[in-house]
């Protein structure tokens, strides 16, 4: 059969144009080719590992901050608590010293009052004294005026001192 | 499809005006055989006449240490001798016969011809439309293969190398890493690579039905008979040690069958290739056959009104061939990776 038997020509021309097809296409198609699909491939997995542990350190991180957050929550009610703590404590401190100063203030004020009445007492002794003394001055200016009356009040003077 | 039918019936009108029945298989024979010359169309001139415009391919020949390269044109179609050292080159039915000075031609009991033939290297139909699908591969390819390069082979790809890449993906993966082992794949790749495009494309090539297509390039013996000869090659030539072994004297078995064993063995290292090379031939020349004899039913049975049901299962096989070319390209490839796979790899 024609068809069955190989032509020479034909298998020369399909070997020469084959394995210089394979040479070209080696160097020029295949080799980069494949070498980009690789280096795709390479870099698509690296960018998932990259992708993945960037959630991941996000992950670290938002936990992190969760705990940072809950400590300063803490630390804020702590000073607060302190705070208030505080408050009570100086408002109480300064309850007492403001009792004690009051205290201190008002006795003071009845020492000082005391002082003022006992001088103003003593002032007024003087003055009673004195006008007793000019009235008694007076009076006796106006007893004394004859001898016997005189006489009369010397006496009952001294009666009255004894008395004293 | 059209300018097919329009040269068959254009042939058909020529076989009527001789007087002759028009001749199915001799016109299938002719059209999935080679031939010097590149057949472009064939029509009626204004006068009636036939008018047959072909490209006239190179012939390039040797014999007895003269070579001779000339266009096929010099044989006006069989009528003239061309003159090669002291004898004379006669063109009868495709095929170039040395003969005498007067052409003669001496017969066998067959009717075959006797005439010894000198070694024939023409770019015949055939070639040249190997050589067409060579070229556009090359070009498609190594063009892809640039653009791959830029940016460091991150450049976003487009246009053509969407539809090649995932192509070349599937034979990496599917094909030759599923069958050779990892380390060493990456050695037969360009080859499974180049064995599946070039016969993918010379099957489309083929399946193209106007000139430049046309040719039955992949389904012919010889075309097949080569690549299964490089698989061959392939396999056996990076054989492991433990292939070889499971050849020459294979472990795990009685002496007395390993003396059974042996030339089966050793058969198979031919019958593979073998049946590599049937196969493509036999499917794709088997396409073209379907799909002219299916257009032929027109002119056998000379009635316009077959014709829709004859294109209709024609235009059917046609599609259909489209993806044979596609799956035979594939099968080769994988048997050729499954091959070599079984000769390289360390363990089964």
């Amino acid at each position: 059969m024609g068809i069955l038997t190989p032509d020479p020509g034909l298998v020369f021309w399909t070997s020469l144009s084959f394995l210089l097809l394979l040479l070209l296409l080696r160097r020029y198609a295949w080799k980069p080719m494949l070498r980009a699909l690789k280096v795709r491939e390479e870099y698509i997995s690296f960018s998932l590992q990259d992708a993945h542990d960037a959630r991941e350190e996000l992950r670290g991180l938002e936990e992190t901050r969760k705990k940072m957050m809950e400590a300063a929550r803490l630390e804020r009610e702590k000073i607060i608590r302190e705070a208030r703590e505080l408050r009570k404590e100086i408002v109480a401190e300064a309850k007492k010293v403001a009792e004690a100063e009051a205290i201190r203030v008002l006795a003071a004020g009845r020492e000082q009052l005391e002082r003022e009445r006992r001088e103003t007492m003593a002032a007024l002794r003087q003055e009673v004294g004195l006008v007793s003394l000019e009235i008694a001055g007076k009076i006796l200016h106006d007893e004394l005026k004859n001898d016997a009356r005189q006489q009369a009040v010397i006496a009952q003077y001294m009666k009255e001192m004894d008395l004293n | 499809m059209w300018m097919a039918v329009g040269t068959l019936s254009a042939a058909s009108e020529g076989e009527a005006a001789t007087g002759k029945d028009f001749d199915v298989t001799d016109m299938i024979m002719h059209h999935i055989g080679d031939s010097y010359v590149f057949h472009i169309i064939s029509f009626r001139n204004g006068e009636g006449e036939l008018v047959d415009v072909s490209l006239p391919l190179p012939v390039i020949v040797w014999h007895e240490g003269h070579l001779k390269v000339f266009l096929s044109s010099r044989f006006s179609g069989g009528n003239e001798l061309v003159a090669l050292g002291d004898d004379h080159l006669r063109l009868y039915h495709e095929k170039i016969y040395l003969t005498d000075a007067a052409g003669t031609l001496h017969y066998g009991a067959d009717h075959e011809v006797l005439n010894p033939r000198p070694l024939d290297l023409s770019i015949t139909k055939n070639v040249a439309s190997m050589l067409l699908a060579s070229l556009l591969l090359s070009l498609l390819m190594i063009n892809i293969g640039q653009r791959y390069g830029r940016r460091g082979g991150l450049a976003v790809p487009k246009g053509m190398q969407l539809v090649v890449e995932p192509v070349v993906l599937y034979v990496r993966d599917d094909i030759v890493n599923a069958q050779i082992d990892k380390d060493k794949a990456g050695r037969f790749m360009p080859f499974l690579l180049t064995i599946f495009f070039f016969i993918w494309f010379n099957n489309m090539l083929g399946l193209i039905p106007f000139f430049p297509g046309g040719a039955n390039m992949s389904g012919n013996i010889a075309f097949t008979l080569t690549l299964a000869v490089f698989t061959f090659f392939a396999s056996n030539l990076f054989g492991s040690r433990h292939y070889w072994q499971e050849i020459l004297w294979p472990p795990g078995i009685p002496i007395y069958l390993k003396f059974l064993m042996i030339p089966i063995e050793f058969i198979g290292m031919f019958t593979k290739p073998f049946a590599l090379m049937l196969r493509l031939f036999a499917n794709i020349t088997a396409g073209h056959i379907i799909v002219l004899s299916l257009t032929s039913i027109i002119f056998v049975l000379q009635s316009i009104y077959v014709a829709p049901l004859s294109i209709l299962l024609s235009l059917m096989i046609f599609a259909l061939e489209l993806l044979v070319a596609l799956l035979q390209a594939y099968i080769f490839t994988l048997l050729s990776a499954l091959f070599i796979g079984l000769a390289v790899n360390e363990h089964h």
